[in-house]
Parts: C-alpha cells; sequence; structure tokens
C-alpha cells in the first residue's frame, strides 16, 4: 500500500515539473530560463556538496572537478552513444530522453569512481590539509582535461556537430533530477547511516572509538556527493555548446561553497536556498560583474564572523517551521 | 647541458621567491594552525605597493634617460613595500582573523578563503586586471656563465632572499620576540599562562611574515616582467605546498620547501611540458602529505583527545 | 500543508520577478544593433578599440539620418574575456534588447561562443576580427569582415620564407586560444610547404607570466624566429624573456599583437620583430586616412586594425539593413550575404559564399616602439 502510494506521489510530482516547463517555456524568454535551469543545477551542486561538507563535516574546496568529470563524460558518451540509440529508437523524444539520462548515469559513475580515488588518500587528512588536498586535486582534474587533446584540451569538447553539443537539458529533466537528488540525499541523511556521518562530523574520535568505520563511510559520502556533481556536471555540459576545463576553476568551487556556507552548512534545505540564491544573485549581479566577487568574499567573510551557521545551521526548513507549531521531537524510523 | 643548468638557475631563483612566501604561511600556521590564503594577496599587494612607490620617486625619468634607478631608492621602494604589506598583514588578523580565533577549524579556514578572495577581486578593481610592467628598479645586467644567462636580479633574488632568511633565523632564535614566537607554536595556552602578550607577538608574526612575502613580490616583479592582481592565488599555493613539503611550522624547511618546489616547477616545464608545471607542486603535496605529512624537516605531532 | 504554501509563494514571486525582467519596452522608432565585446579582461584593448569603431560608424550613419528613416542605436555588452559570458551576452542582446542584428566578437573563441547563440537564434552577427575559420562554419547567419587563418598563417609563412629567407622557425603558441592554435597550424602547413623546417614547438598559456623554460628551451635550437600567434599580453613578457636570455632572434606574429600595450610591455626587446594585420595606419587610401582622422578627432588616439575593423563591420551591417529594406533578422542576413565590392576604410569587401571577407593583409615591423608597414601580401 505504502510502496503505491509512494509511486502515484512520485508520478504526481514528476507530470507537476512537466506542466511547469510547458508554462515556462512558452511564457519566459531564453534569458530567464537559464536562470531557472542554472538555479536547478546549483540546487543539485549544493545539495550534493553539503552532504560531505556539513554533514560529514569534511572540507572539500575541489569540487569543480567532480562537476567537470561529469560534464566531459556525460557530453562524450552522449556523444557517442547517440548515433546508435537514434538508429533503434528512432529521432524522437524517447530516443533523446533515453541517451541524456543514459549520458548523466554514466557522467555521475565517472565522477563517483574519482571522487573514490581522491577521497581514499585524502580523507585520512583532517581540516585544513584536507582542505587544500582537495582543493588541489580539482585543480589538477582541470589541468588534465586543458591537456586531453581528445576532449578539445583547452577550447574544450564541442561534440562532432560545428554548433555544439545537443541542448537536451531543459526543465523537466533538470527539476526532475533535482527531485531525485534531493530526496535521496535527504533519505540518506535521516537514516542510521546519515546519523553516523553526522556523528563524524561532531567527533571524529569518538565516532571512532563507537566502533563507526569512519573512514569507509566518509570515502562513500565522498563517492556519492562527486556522483550528484557529475549530474550537476552533466546537465550543465548540455545547456552549453560545449564543455570547457574555465568552468569548473577554483572559483567554481567556490561558488559552491558559498552556496551551502550561506543556506547553514549541513541543512539539505539550507543548501537549495543557498543554491538558489547563487543563480539569481549572478544574474542581479550581472551588471556589477567586477563587483560580485569581490562581495561574495565579504559575504563569507561576515557570516564567518556574524553568524557561521548561515541561514539555517544544521536544521532544516520543515524542523524550523514545525517547532513553531509544537516542541522538538527526534525523527522518526530509522 | 647549458639548457639544464639553465633550467635549474631558474628554478632556484623562482624557489628562492617560495622559500620567501613560505615563511609566512609557516610561521602563522605554526602559532595559529591556520592556514592564511590571504598570504599570497598580501604578497601581490607587496609587488604592486613597490610599482607604485617606484613611480612616485620618478623611476619612469630615471628609465627614460637610460640612468639607473639609484640604490637608496631601490631600497627605500622596499622598506616601504615591506612597510604596507606588514600593516596590511596586521590588519587582516585583526578584523578577520581575531573574531574567529576560537571557532572550530572550518570557519577561520573559511574566512582566510574569503579574505583571499576579497583581496584577488578588490585588487583586480583597484590595479587593473591588466599585466602591468614593473620597473626597473633594479637595471637588469646579463652575464653568461659556461653558456648559462644570469642577471643581476637572479643575484638579487638569492642576495636578499638568504639575507632576509639568515636575519629572520637571527631573530627567531636570538631575541625575546622569537622566543615567544617559538612558545606560542609550541602551546599557545601555556605561553599565555606565562605571562606573554599572545596577541602582541602574534600580531608580529603576521607583520615580519607579510613583510618577507612583500620581499618576494619586489623580486617577482623583477624577475616576470610583469605583475597582475591574481599573480598571488597560484604563487601562493605553491608556496604554502613548498611550507608543507618542508615541514610546516619549520623555518629551515620553508627554504627548503620553497628551492625544492621551484626546481620542480622549472624543470617540468622545461622537460615535461609547461602545462604541467602547477600540476606537479599539487602532486607533490599529495605525495608527501600522503607519505610523510610532517614534512622533510618537520616532527611528528601527537593529536590528543 | 504549510511549507508547501510558502514555498508556493515564494515561488509565485520568484517567476512575477522573472516575468518582468523578461519584458522590455523598447522603441520601436530605433533600430537596435547588438555588440558583444571584451570591454575589460586581459583582452580589453581588443573590445574597447572596436567598439569605438563601431560607435563612430554608427554616429555617422545616425548624423546622415539613420537608416530605413530611424536611428540607430548600438547597445554593447562586455564578455570579459570569457567564453561562457560570450554566450550569455549574446542571448542578452536579443532577448532583452532585443537587438536585430550582432557585432561581435574580436577573439575567435568568444565569437564561438556567441555565434552558436546567434545562428540558433536566426539572428545575423558580423565578426569584425576573428580569424579562425570555425566561426563562419557554424552556420549561415554568422559572417565576418577580415580574412581567416589559412590566409594569414600563408602570410607569415610567405613572409619568413621570402621576404626575411628563413629556413627554421620556431612555435609558440597559446595553448588555450583557438585563435592560436588554428594560426600556428596555418603557419606550420605554410611555412613546410614552401620547404622550410619548424625545428620545435613550445606552448603556454593565456595567462601565464613565466616563459623561461619555453624560451630556454627554444634558445637550445637552431631556430632563426620564433612564430608567436598570440596575444599581446603575453608577447610583450616573451620578447622580453627572449631578450633577457640572450636569444636575439626576430619574433613573428598575427593580428592578436595588435594593442599599444605591446609596446609597453615589450620595450626595446620587441624591436625588429613583424606581424601581420588588416590594416596599417600610415600608409592608407583617402577613404581610410578621412577614417583615421575623425577617429583620432573623436577619440583622442589612432585606431589600429581592430577600430578599423568595427567601423567596417558596423558599416557593412547598416549597409545591409538598408537593402534589407526592413528591420528583420532573416531580410539583413540575406542582404549581408550579398554584401559586393563594399567600400570599406580596408578596401573592398566581398562576402564569399563560406561568408567571408577577401582582404588583403599587411606586414609590420615594430620599429622605435611603433608598428610601421612593411609589405603587403593579397590573397
Amino acid at each position: 500500500m505504502r510502496l503505491a502510494l509512494r509511486l502515484v506521489a512520485t508520478l504526481g510530482v514528476l507530470l507537476a515539473i512537466y506542466g511547469l516547463q510547458f508554462g515556462l517555456e512558452h511564457g519566459l524568454n531564453d534569458y530567464v530560463q537559464r536562470i531557472v535551469l542554472l538555479a536547478g543545477i546549483n540546487i543539485i551542486l549544493a545539495v550534493g556538496l553539503n552532504l560531505i561538507n556539513g554533514t560529514t563535516g569534511q572540507f572539500s574546496i575541489g569540487h569543480a572537478g567532480f562537476m567537470a568529470v561529469g560534464a566531459y563524460s556525460a557530453a562524450y558518451v552522449g556523444v557517442r552513444i547517440a548515433g546508435p540509440l537514434h538508429g533503434v529508437l528512432g529521432q524522437g523524444v524517447l530516443a533523446n530522453a533515453v541517451i541524456f539520462n543514459a549520458a548523466l548515469l554514466v557522467g555521475a559513475l565517472f565522477a563517483g569512481i574519482s571522487g573514490l580515488v581522491v577521497g581514499m588518500p585524502s580523507l585520512r587528512l583532517r581540516g585544513d590539509y584536507l582542505a587544500v588536498v582537495t582543493l588541489g586535486f580539482g585543480e589538477i582534474i582541470r589541468i588534465l582535461f586543458n591537456n586531453a587533446t581528445f576532449l578539445g584540451a583547452a577550447t574544450g569538447y564541442f561534440g562532432d556537430d560545428p554548433s555544439g553539443l545537443p541542448a537536451y537539458t531543459n526543465f523537466f529533466w533538470v527539476y526532475a533530477w533535482v527531485a531525485v537528488i534531493v530526496v535521496l540525499i535527504h533519505n540518506l541523511t535521516f537514516s542510521q547511516t546519515g546519523r553516523s556521518l553526522i556523528a563524524i562530523r561532531e567527533d571524529e574520535i569518538a565516532a571512532e572509538a563507537m566502533a563507526t568505520p569512519t573512514t569507509r563511510l566518509k570515502v562513500t559520502a565522498f563517492a556519492i556527493s562527486a556522483a550528484t556533481a557529475g549530474i550537476a556536471g552533466g546537465l550543465f555540459a548540455h545547456m552549453q555548446a560545449g564543455v570547457r576545463p574555465e568552468d569548473f576553476r577554483f572559483e567554481k568551487s567556490i561558488d559552491m561553497v558559498v552556496m551551502i556556507i550561506v543556506g547553514g552548512l549541513g541543512s539539505i534545505s539550507g543548501a537549495i536556498f543557498g543554491g538558489i540564491f547563487l543563480a539569481v544573485s549572478l544574474e542581479l549581479m550581472r551588471d556589477l560583474q567586477q563587483y560580485r566577487l569581490v562581495l561574495y568574499a565579504l559575504l563569507l567573510i561576515v557570516i564567518m564572523i556574524v553568524r557561521p551557521q548561515g541561514l539555517l545551521g544544521t536544521r532544516e526548513l520543515h524542523h524550523v517551521l514545525r517547532r513553531r507549531a509544537k516542541p522538538a521531537r527526534p525523527s522518526g524510523d530509522a | 647541458m647549458t639548457q639544464f643548468l639553465q633550467q635549474i638557475i631558474n628554478g632556484l631563483s623562482l624557489g628562492s621567491i617560495y622559500a620567501l612566501i613560505a615563511l609566512g604561511y609557516t610561521m602563522v600556521y605554526g602559532i595559529l594552525k591556520l592556514i592564511n590564503f590571504a598570504h599570497g594577496e598580501v604578497f601581490m599587494v607587496g609587488a604592486y605597493t613597490g610599482l607604485y612607490a617606484a613611480s612616485a620617486l620618478g623611476i619612469d625619468a630615471f628609465e627614460a634617460s637610460g640612468r639607473s634607478f639609484p640604490l637608496y631608492l631601490a631600497l627605500l621602494v622596499l622598506v616601504v613595500a615591506m612597510a604596507a604589506a606588514a600593516v596590511l598583514g596586521v590588519l587582516i588578523e585583526f578584523l578577520a582573523y581575531r573574531p574567529v580565533r576560537n571557532a572550530p577549524r572550518l570557519t577561520p579556514l573559511i574566512t582566510a578563503i574569503g579574505v583571499s578572495l576579497f583581496l584577488q577581486n578588490a585588487g583586480m578593481l583597484v590595479f587593473s586586471p591588466n599585466p602591468q610592467r614593473y620597473p626597473a628598479i633594479l637595471r637588469e645586467v646579463r652575464f653568461e656563465v659556461l653558456g648559462v644567462i644570469v642577471t643581476n636580479i637572479k643575484l638579487t633574488i638569492f642576495g636578499v632572499a638568504l639575507a632576509l632568511m639568515l636575519g629572520l633565523h637571527l631573530l627567531v632564535q636570538k631575541t625575546w620576540t622569537g622566543r615567544a614566537m617559538r612558545a606560542l607554536s609550541f602551546n599557545i595556552d601555556a605561553a599565555k599562562l606565562m605571562g606573554i602578550d599572545t596577541n602582541r607577538v602574534i600580531r608580529s608574526t603576521f607583520a615580519i611574515g607579510s613583510g618577507l612575502a612583500a620581499a618576494g613580490g619586489i623580486l617577482f616583479g623583477l624577475d616576470q616582467i610583469t605583475i597582475n592582481p591574481l599573480m598571488g592565488v597560484l604563487t601562493g599555493l605553491k608556496a604554502f605546498v613548498a611550507a608543507v613539503l618542508g615541514g610546516i611550522g619549520s623555518i629551515p624547511g620553508a627554504v627548503v620547501g620553497g628551492l625544492l618546489i621551484g626546481l620542480a616547477e622549472q624543470l617540468t616545464a622545461g622537460y615535461l611540458s609547461p602545462a604541467y608545471r602547477d600540476a606537479i607542486t599539487f602532486l607533490i603535496l599529495i605525495g608527501i602529505l600522503l607519505l610523510k605529512p610532517e614534512g622533510l624537516l618537520g616532527v611528528v605531532r601527537v593529536e590528543k583527545v | 500543508m504549510r511549507i508547501q504554501r510558502r514555498t508556493l509563494i515564494s515561488g509565485l514571486g520568484a517567476l512575477a520577478t522573472g516575468l518582468s525582467v523578461g519584458c522590455r519596452k523598447t522603441g520601436a522608432s530605433e533600430i537596435v544593433i547588438g555588440h558583444y565585446g571584451s570591454m575589460t579582461g586581459s583582452t580589453a584593448h581588443f573590445g574597447q578599440d572596436t567598439d569605438r569603431g563601431v560607435r563612430l560608424a554608427i554616429e555617422e550613419a545616425n548624423a546622415k539620418g539613420g537608416v530605413l528613416g530611424k536611428q540607430i542605436r548600438v547597445v554593447t555588452l562586455d564578455t570579459r574575456g570569457d567564453s561562457a559570458e560570450a554566450a550569455n551576452a549574446v542571448t542578452r542582446l536579443i532577448d532583452i534588447e532585443k537587438a536585430t542584428s550582432l557585432l561581435g566578437e574580436v577573439a575567435s573563441s568568444l565569437s564561438l561562443a556567441g555565434g552558436r547563440v546567434a545562428q540558433r537564434r536566426k539572428i545575423p552577427m558580423i565578426s569584425p576580427t576573428s580569424t579562425n575559420p570555425k566561426v563562419t562554419e557554424i552556420g549561415d547567419y554568422v559572417f565576418r569582415v577580415c580574412f581567416i587563418d589559412p590566409f594569414q598563417g600563408r602570410v607569415m609563412a610567405t613572409f619568413a620564407r621570402q621576404n626575411l629567407k628563413l629556413d627554421r622557425v620556431a612555435i609558440l603558441k597559446d595553448v588555450k586560444n583557438d585563435y592560436s592554435i588554428g594560426l600556428a597550424q596555418a603557419f606550420q602547413n605554410s611555412f613546410t610547404a614552401q620547404g622550410g623546417t619548424i625545428v620545435v614547438e613550445q606552448s603556454y598559456s593565456q595567462g601565464d607570466t613565466d616563459f623561461s623554460a619555453q624560451v630556454t628551451a627554444i634558445r637550445g635550437t637552431p631556430a632563426q624566429a620564433i612564430f608567436v600567434p598570440g596575444y599581446y599580453s603575453e608577447v610583450g613578457s616573451i620578447a622580453r624573456t627572449a631578450d633577457r636570455l640572450g636569444l636575439k632572434i626576430p619574433l613573428l606574429g598575427g593580428d592578436g599583437w595588435d594593442s599599444p600595450d605591446l609596446f609597453k610591455i615589450g620595450g626595446d626587446a620587441i624591436n625588429g620583430s613583424y606581424f601581420s594585420d588588416h590594416f596599417a595606419p600610415d600608409v592608407a587610401t583617402d577613404r581610410a586616412k578621412q577614417f583615421v582622422a575623425n577617429f583620432t578627432t573623436k577619440y583622442g588616439v589612432a585606431p589600429s586594425g581592430l577600430g578599423a575593423l568595427g567601423y567596417e563591420a558596423a558599416e557593412v551591417m547598416v549597409d545591409a539593413i538598408r537593402r534589407a529594406g526592413k528591420d528583420d533578422p532573416t531580410a539583413i542576413r540575406d542582404a549581408i550575404a550579398q554584401t559586393k565590392d563594399f567600400d570599406g576604410v580596408t578596401g573592398k569587401i566581398t562576402i564569399d559564399a563560406q561568408r567571408n571577407a577577401q582582404k588583403s593583409a599587411v606586414v609590420l615591423k615594430i620599429e622605435g616602439g611603433k608598428a610601421k608597414f612593411e609589405t603587403s601580401i593579397a590573397p
């Protein structure tokens, strides 16, 4: 019975998103649509990064690298399988859907694997060192793509068509994936595993003393986080003409950090807010572009000094709102 | 062979600059356990201060007429830049780091990143993002030794770096401030209990480190022909890696690390590919943290619960 | 439930804001041309000079009554030298500024990014100076009024081989830059086809400041010159580095060198080097001299090749709008495609079937901190 209900709910949400897409595409111009799509991609990035930085408390500032891995893999695979799959499934929407999602999943897979590769050695380190090592890995990944001639090197990868990569990314796919990832991460965070991750954040040594397999959990969380960044990367790639190493510089990793700091490190709803905030503020400040990063930097500093927990701290929006109605209760099922 | 020697000379001069900057990182980390991400930007500001100071002292007139900038004016430029950087360093500490000194480790880290970003972008607004030619505070004289070109600038880099490092060593070993700095890096709470004014010592540490970075900045500008507001980002990061490589908290370690990183970078750029010159530094970082996290000259620290 | 209502309201609020941003009123009594260029960033000179040329042309056209009875408004957006930004700028010009035609960009990578958007949205675009062949290959809405790199590479290769009588040249290219990669390849093809040898190929990335490793490596080869098809921001430093390391051979380059900053940074080291360009201000036709005079009077500085081409691109666009007879992107596109023997400041312009212009190139020599005309090479 519960399963049936869940299925109906899922279908309902997907239909709602589809309906919204229809309305939006006909109501808004290209420019605003782009902001909405970027907001969705940001949400995925923020929620994913929040899992490792916020919930598990391991500071990674090189996440743009995983996004890059996902973007390039999804783009490359998408181009390669498009031919054969169009042959089998024809040229219609179904074929595109299959190609796109298969590409995204491959992107997520490669990103997740690179998350494992980076995570395994790095997560032995703590705090500042971990941060710098992840930064280093992020840069190394970007430099590798910058020199990979079969992927277009510094110019970027544009597929086989001179007009660029196929523009699969639209409102429906972005927000469908947003829904999927938010639900997944939410369930993970509020599960037994999630509680172990929080324990690692609060006091790693104590957690280890309680027989929590900290390294294994940290690496797993890291890989999952990287995989979600990979999905975001794949979505991002297919709304641009191509994938370029320039898009995944350190600034991108910093943007991601700003997203989760503003919303509150450890809060999923905070991350959602942070993602939207960044996309919107980016566009609002378009004319003040040269001041944008200065303002973000000041924002980071001021938040750290005045309200380091950001908007929501480690609490979720529904906790904050529920608190108004009745006293807090420990969350339910395991 | 001459190419190899040339790359070595270039690597060592670059490495000396890294060493000067690394000293600042290592001293601050030793005491506060904080990576001062903004240190690279102090280096940048020092370089720009040198540029503007030289302009103010009329270097354009000297260059146009072909005369060398007088040595006493060059030294004045150096002093002004080092002083300005010291002030900046202390300001950063006071405004951004002190309020979060006792917060969980993550908070000062993010603050430091924030300060770094702020200075980079403020620099782009104030100094213009385009590369600017560095004035000939020291006029370049070239000589060839065994087919290798050495300029007086490279020799000056070695000389100044060496002098400053010796000066620092004397300061840390022989003076009261130095002893206080060593005490704080050993155990900051005990030092406080011993009646040491920790705030003052921390201020001095930032001031000295920043001054050294500024000297590095001027030397960098003379060597690299142009400067730009983002020059501190990668250079600062590499200097940090140098500090880690040598053993964070160890002053001789910072020097050794700096020279090694400089050499590795030049040799990679020359023999492998210029595209990987930055990657090699990160690879070294990852390697050293995995194999010998305390660094080459560092001491293993036990984390107590 | 309480949460969903709140989210719904804020969502609607966001939508409302979005819709209001999306609808901007424009005067139906004017024609809007969009210009996207690097007004800031390391190649700011490119965009600024081109913009000056564009604005001068539009001002002159407006003074003569505009076109189709309406005044022309030019909206310039900054790409900051970034290709994602270029795509965004073009999207904004089309959606918010309601431009019916576009001018830009200078840099090929940015033209590629902006061009793809223009093609998809079917708004005609003329690039003043992008020389990479791929730009006009995007589609039938993308044009240019300059020569392309296969030709430019051949120009310098021919000059090196025949005028300077060189046998061995090294290449130092910018791998972060489509223009540089394409031009280096074109030069190599032509130079080796004419019997020369490329002794070594080194590379750097736009934004680098240290070239000692690459120059030291070149120093170890018997190269007689170095072909540096990059942007002025790095070429000056490269020249100084070479000079400092005792490498006294000339540098050869392309139109990316064209900026006063080249001389500021390169100093004495850049004297004796050569580069190809679209326009030589010191040897010019009457039409060109008039243009230079007007430009200098209005702006206080002499135009570079980019200023001249910006002017030309704008002139061609205005002429096309006039011939199209209406402010309609498709009609304008067709008119541009039919441009024949248009009298431009850098020569007669005919847009060929590949949407490129057949033009001659000039080779300039740097002497005493200035670029002087050396020779001209026709296609």
